[in-house]
């Protein structure tokens, strides 16, 4: 069967994160002289401008800072997931992306403790998403 | 250098113009905006030769915004993106523009036909498409759970804004939707992304609003008794906009600066505010200006709203049009013509008793907010 849901816009500064989905690693750009890590992907470290960048691959564990359920269909690809939820999560490495939680939407709460799971979704790439720690894991 | 204090009443509004609001498909932002400056000009007592400046937002060209209306003396034009955020910004350019001589009357043009060709907000394609997030109601959705974590603000807390401006477009014939509903009818509401529900969200309609500025030397002889800008002020947050803002800031800092700013530049302070225009894209966008602005404590723009000050006859009485939740969704334009309605004291059933000034307030990563005084 098909992939329904919206493909990400792989761009340059995009691509590694894309590419390291294939193999299931959460990795995000971590700058050289001042150790920012930060997401999404851009050309420089948004705290010093360094442009030595490297990739760094996470723990993949973070917390939930805030969520919302979508009630209402925008893309196709999600009609037989309604209603679903999108957390804002903050990385253990400080960065915060935006995922799907993978949990009861009526369980989330702020301060869960998640960790990523990566479903599949082409040949070319996965999409990370995030499923609870128990408390005992971190 | 010119500080804020010197731009205190320094350039004014002369002329405003409201189009007729709801579903046009036979005309476009085009017609809809020129129908609202000619309503403008004819308030101001001018015509479009005095015009020398045009400012234009939303309409696609504002070459041929100039080019359909014969425009002869123009030194002075911009275009701006079509964003609410970009409507304090548009008085502030024209300010800019009437202080240093570039212009001496200009004309500023909001045209939005987003109703009849269907604008749909939600389901492009964005960074976080992968994931199914999309639309500026899921954004502020996310802004909203947080403060509701943070705050214990609730759902029935924010119903109390749509309510109350509903029961204001009751009195604004002009308002698209004028059935007042209860905080009941709120709860009852679908939810779009939850926390936030249909109620909680604004309209969406075709309209035009227009105004005109000039200087206040030049207003003295004019038609209208002039509504002065009496301080004007700005801050940007771009950190973190990938999420539209960071999940703990609500725009405060950036709000807090303004505020800081616009009282002292117009010689002010909030007690002296006798009306409240806020942007209103979505409900808890009123909590986090009223919060920003210090007319409540941190985090307490729910409770603060859920006691009715904002309802006319008691201590702030805010967008009393209706604002987006209820009268149209001209972002923020019509809030603007609504203050300098109020402060000439025109509003007939609507109209704030004794109201002398008028505070707009923007909460968006441009933050913005402009005081009116007659
Ligand atoms: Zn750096």
């Amino acid at each position: 069967m098909s992939y329904t849901k919206p493909l990400p816009a792989i761009d340059n500064w995009n691509r590694p994160f894309w590419d390291a989905t294939r193999e299931q690693r959460l990795v995000a750009q971590a700058c050289e002289p001042c150790g920012t890590v930060f997401f999404p992907p851009g050309p420089v470290c948004p705290h010093c401008l360094s442009a030595k960048l490297s990739w760094k691959q996470l723990s993949g564990r973070g917390t939930v800072e805030s969520w919302v359920v979508f009630h209402q269909v925008y893309y196709k690809g999600f009609a037989d997931e309604m209603p679903y939820n999108v957390a804002m999560i903050r990385l253990d490495e400080g960065a915060r992306m935006l995922s799907n939680v993978v949990v009861p939407n009526d369980s989330l709460h702020a301060d869960m403790r998640v960790e990523v799971v990566f479903a599949p979704a082409t040949e070319e790439l996965s999409i990370p998403k995030f499923r609870p720690l128990t408390p005992g894991e971190g | 250098m010119i500080d804020d204090t010197q731009m205190r009443d320094a350039t004014c509004f002369v002329g405003v113009g409201t189009s007729r609001y709801g579903n046009f498909p036979e005309t476009d932002s085009y017609g809809l905006g020129i129908e609202a400056l000619k309503m403008a000009l004819d308030d101001a007592g001018l015509t479009k030769d005095d015009i020398d400046g045009m400012i234009v937002c939303r309409i696609p060209s504002y070459e041929r915004l100039s080019e359909m209306i014969g425009l002869k003396n123009q030194r002075y034009g911009l275009a701006l993106q079509s964003s609410g955020r970009m409507s304090a910004v548009s008085v502030m350019m024209a300010t800019v523009a009437l202080m240093t001589g570039q212009a001496k009357c200009v004309a500023l043009v909001y045209g939005n036909n987003g109703r009849s060709v269907r604008d749909y907000y939600g389901g492009a394609p964005g960074p976080w498409a992968p994931w199914g997030f999309t639309s500026p109601g899921a954004r502020h959705a996310l802004m909203a759970r947080r403060h509701m974590e943070l705050y214990g603000t609730t759902s029935e807390q924010l119903g109390h804004v749509g309510m109350t401006f509903r029961n204001h477009a009751a009195l604004n014939p002009n308002a698209v939707m004028r059935k007042p509903f209860s905080i009941a009818d709120h709860q009852a509401s679908r939810y779009i992304t939850e926390p936030l529900r249909l109620l909680d969200y604004c309209i969406i309609n075709d309209g035009a609003v227009a105004l005109i500025m000039t200087t206040a030397d030049r207003a003295k002889d004019m038609k209208q008794k002039p509504a002065y800008v009496s301080a004007i002020a700005r801050a940007d947050t771009y950190e973190d906009s990938s999420f539209y803002t960071p999940p703990n800031d609500f725009w405060y800092d950036a709000l807090q600066d303004i505020s800081g700013r616009v009282y002292k530049g117009a010689g002010i302070s909030q007690s002296d505010v006798d009306g409240l225009m806020i942007y209103d894209n979505f409900s808890p966008t009123v909590l986090f200006s009223l919060e920003g602005m210090g007319f409540c404590p941190r985090g307490e723009g729910g409770r603060f709203v859920s006691e009715g000050h904002l309802a006319l006859g008691r201590r702030l009485p805010t967008n009393t049009n209706g604002g987006h939740l209820s009268e149209s969704y001209m972002q923020g334009w019509a809030l603007i013509a609504e203050a300098v309605r109020q402060v000439r004291g025109e509003c007939g059933e609507r109209q704030i008793k004794d109201c002398e000034i008028v505070q707009y307030i923007c909460a968006t990563p441009i933050s913005s907010s402009i005081i009116i005084r007659r």
